[in-house]
């Protein structure tokens, strides 16, 4: 079944044409990765789709509702979260504050003026959380500022932000940019591990050793358009492709 | 205890005790003595401490958790002034309708301003703030006369109506008073060389200010003042997570505008008139030094403020160059005459020049305010013990706000 359906997405920025008549499906349950070289299109693709850029023509399906002029906030409640190519995250507050938030808002929606409560006695959010930062090996930090984490802790933290949410769908872009191997290693097996729980995955990604480790489809993005999509064995020897990294040289 | 952690127990047990006994601690020295003028025990003084104390505690909700920079606050504390003021003309002399309503009618302002200037963010945020601001105050003055009475201020009058109780008492306004007991009312205690004043209309701002204070704690504590610091932290990665930041921020509006009501109809309570400028700009910077002074999003930090900025003003300003010769007699004529020169600008009318200094001194050195200092005192003081408990300190440094 399909979870996201993107039909004839169009997008430009003044004279540049950023995509291109742009059709793309990602079936449940899956990894969908994008590739493409630098300035084809991916992460306007990414943002059209989330609802930080509004594509000026064509339509993008969650499911069956229509993710066209939703905010951000509403399209991250009917079940999409995003991993971003710099981590966001809530650099003033502790890691165990960081994902209870995201655990308070997938139960109590957008806005809850819960004002007399205690969020310190809140047992369910409180459990979610620690849950979540065993899962990414975070949990002797739970009382650190964020901003004192490694770059790759972040990233970690930020991916546990989005699970602590169970999405039904997860758009990572470039979730390895910036990480030494070990950690490119690490974050594979946590991605892996994670697939376990069904979440459909969207990876933008540069990195093709991430690529062919974690995803089951790939579209190639070149220049705004889709030049090339299927199994990653096939897009591999695919000779558009090729020509598209300019000769392969990262293939 | 009332739903509050023990840290936060113990933090407010010790204000409530401040505040209690505020008439003893605020009057260490005798009455003749040099140092009398110094004291600042007396019930005007400690009605405003407790006051400003409020408008500081509901600024830092809205500007020290969700980092929005309101410079226009001293209008709802204007609001709030005239309601009050027209409730004890229309109502009754009791100041609890007047209190009541002073909020009411600053959270209702407080929520038209904060609809419209919360569409911008940042230094935009702070400009609409004062331009509505600067506005009431010019309107209050021209446009709005009938209910504000312009320049002269709103003022009580024998005719005035007061449906509910009596326009007047042996011919004259009948005082402001809680269900019969007079604000001005004093309890005078003499002992030794000292003179200690317990004054009804304190009490009625210390219990007040006790709840205002309580329930500030428990939105500090709530996920609701959590998903505020979020707003400060990244609200791009807030709306990503599915939270609308929008409600959020004018909840926090709302809710300082009101508690800067609730200062201004305390305000009338204690001395029945309304200016309009008390609405003017630079009262609104006053609480935006108060709370930075003392520590923006700490608790106890923008009470601090509040009271220090208000005694420098009061205390400071009433010294003049015959007192400092008094001080200076021992010293040889030349000398003397130096030091009062060099003083003279910062004493009297210059009280600013030194609140200025401080402040900047404060910011540069200590950016926490004076809860920064105080807490940086106290590590210098665990530094001394055993190195062993010198590791929980990191920890103690990264919890959350206080």
């Amino acid at each position: 079944m399909e979870i996201l359906r993107v039909e004839g997405v169009n997008k430009s920025f003044g004279g540049l044409r950023a995509l291109n008549n742009v059709n793309f499906s990602v079936e449940e349950g899956t990894v969908h990765a994008i590739i493409g070289p630098n300035g084809a299109g991916k992460s306007t693709f990414l943002n059209c789709m989330i609802g930080r850029l509004a594509p000026d023509t064509g339509t993008v399906m969650f499911g069956d509702i229509s993710l066209t002029g939703m905010k951000p906030h509403e399209i991250n409640q009917i079940g999409v979260s995003r991993v971003f190519q710099t981590p966001e995250i809530f650099d003033d507050l502790t890691l165990l504050e960081n994902i209870m938030i995201p655990a308070l808002a997938k139960r109590d929606g957008e806005f809850a003026l819960h004002a007399f409560a205690r969020v310190d006695q809140d047992a369910e959010i409180h459990d979610r959380a620690m849950h979540m930062l065993e899962d990414v090996g975070l949990e002797d930090k739970r009382a650190v500022t964020a901003s004192s984490l490694s770059r790759g802790d972040k990233r970690r933290l930020e991916l546990a932000m989005c699970l602590s949410q169970d999405p039904k769908l997860l758009l990572l872009d470039e979730p390895t940019a910036g990480m030494s191997r070990a950690d490119t290693n690490n974050t594979i097996d946590l991605l892996k591990r994670i697939g376990d729980r069904g979440i459909t995955k969207v990876v933008i990604e540069h990195d093709m050793h991430v690529v062919f480790s974690l995803a089951e489809k790939v579209t190639v993005l070149a220049q705004g358009t889709i030049i090339a999509e299927g199994k990653p064995e096939d897009i591999k020897g695919d000779p558009r492709v090729q020509e598209a990294y300019l000769g392969g040289a990262h293939l | 205890m009332l739903g509050l952690n023990k840290k936060d127990t113990y933090m407010f047990l010790l204000v409530l005790a401040l505040v209690v006994f505020a008439p003893f601690l605020l009057n260490p020295f005798p009455e003749n003595s040099e140092l009398a003028q110094f004291n600042a025990g007396y019930p005007d003084l400690m009605q405003r401490f407790l006051i400003f104390g409020i408008f500081a505690i509901g600024f830092n909700i809205l500007f020290g958790l969700t980092g929005y920079l309101s410079f226009g606050h001293a209008a709802f504390l204007g609001v709030g002034s005239y309601a009050g003021v027209w409730m004890m003309k229309l109502l009754t002399m009791n100041v609890i309708p007047a209190i009541f309503m002073s909020v009411v009618f600053a959270g209702l302002f407080s929520l038209l301003v904060g609809y419209i200037s919360l569409r911008r963010s940042g230094i935009y945020f702070s400009i609409l703030t004062l331009a509505f601001a600067q506005m009431s105050f010019s309107l209050a003055y021209s446009v709005l006369t009938p209910i504000t009475n312009g320049e002269t201020g709103l003022q009580l009058a024998l005719d005035d109506p007061r449906v509910i109780g009596v326009s007047q008492v042996d011919g004259s306004i009948p005082p402001a008073n809680f269900f019969g007991m007079p604000m001005r009312e004093s309890f005078e205690m003499s002992m030794g060389g000292w003179l200690f004043t317990f004054n009804a209309g304190y009490y009625l701002c210390a219990v007040v200010m006790m709840i205002a204070f309580y329930i500030a704690i428990r939105i500090f504590r709530s996920p609701f003042g959590m998903m505020l610091r979020a707003v400060k932290s990244n609200q791009q990665r807030m709306n990503f997570t599915g939270l609308n930041s929008k409600p959020y921020t004018l909840a926090a509006f709302v809710i300082s505008g009101m508690y800067a009501g609730l200062a201004g109809g305390l305000m009338v309570a204690m001395d029945p008139l309304a200016g309009a400028e008390r609405m003017q700009w630079t009262a609104s910077g006053e609480v935006v030094l108060m709370t930075i002074l003392g520590g923006a999003g700490t608790l106890i930090g923008p009470v601090l403020g509040a009271g220090f900025i208000k005694y420098c003003e009061n205390i400071f300003s009433k010294i003049n160059d015959n007192i400092l010769y008094d001080w200076f007699a021992a010293l040889p004529d030349g000398l003397a005459d130096a030091l009062v020169f060099i003083i003279h600008p910062f004493i009297g009318k210059g009280w600013h020049l030194t609140l200025g200094i401080m402040f900047m001194l404060i910011v540069i050195f200590l950016p926490g305010g004076i809860m920064e200092g105080m807490e940086r005192i106290g590590r210098l003081f665990k530094r001394r013990k055993p190195p062993s408990q010198d590791k929980s300190a990191p920890q103690a440094s990264a919890a959350p706000a206080e």
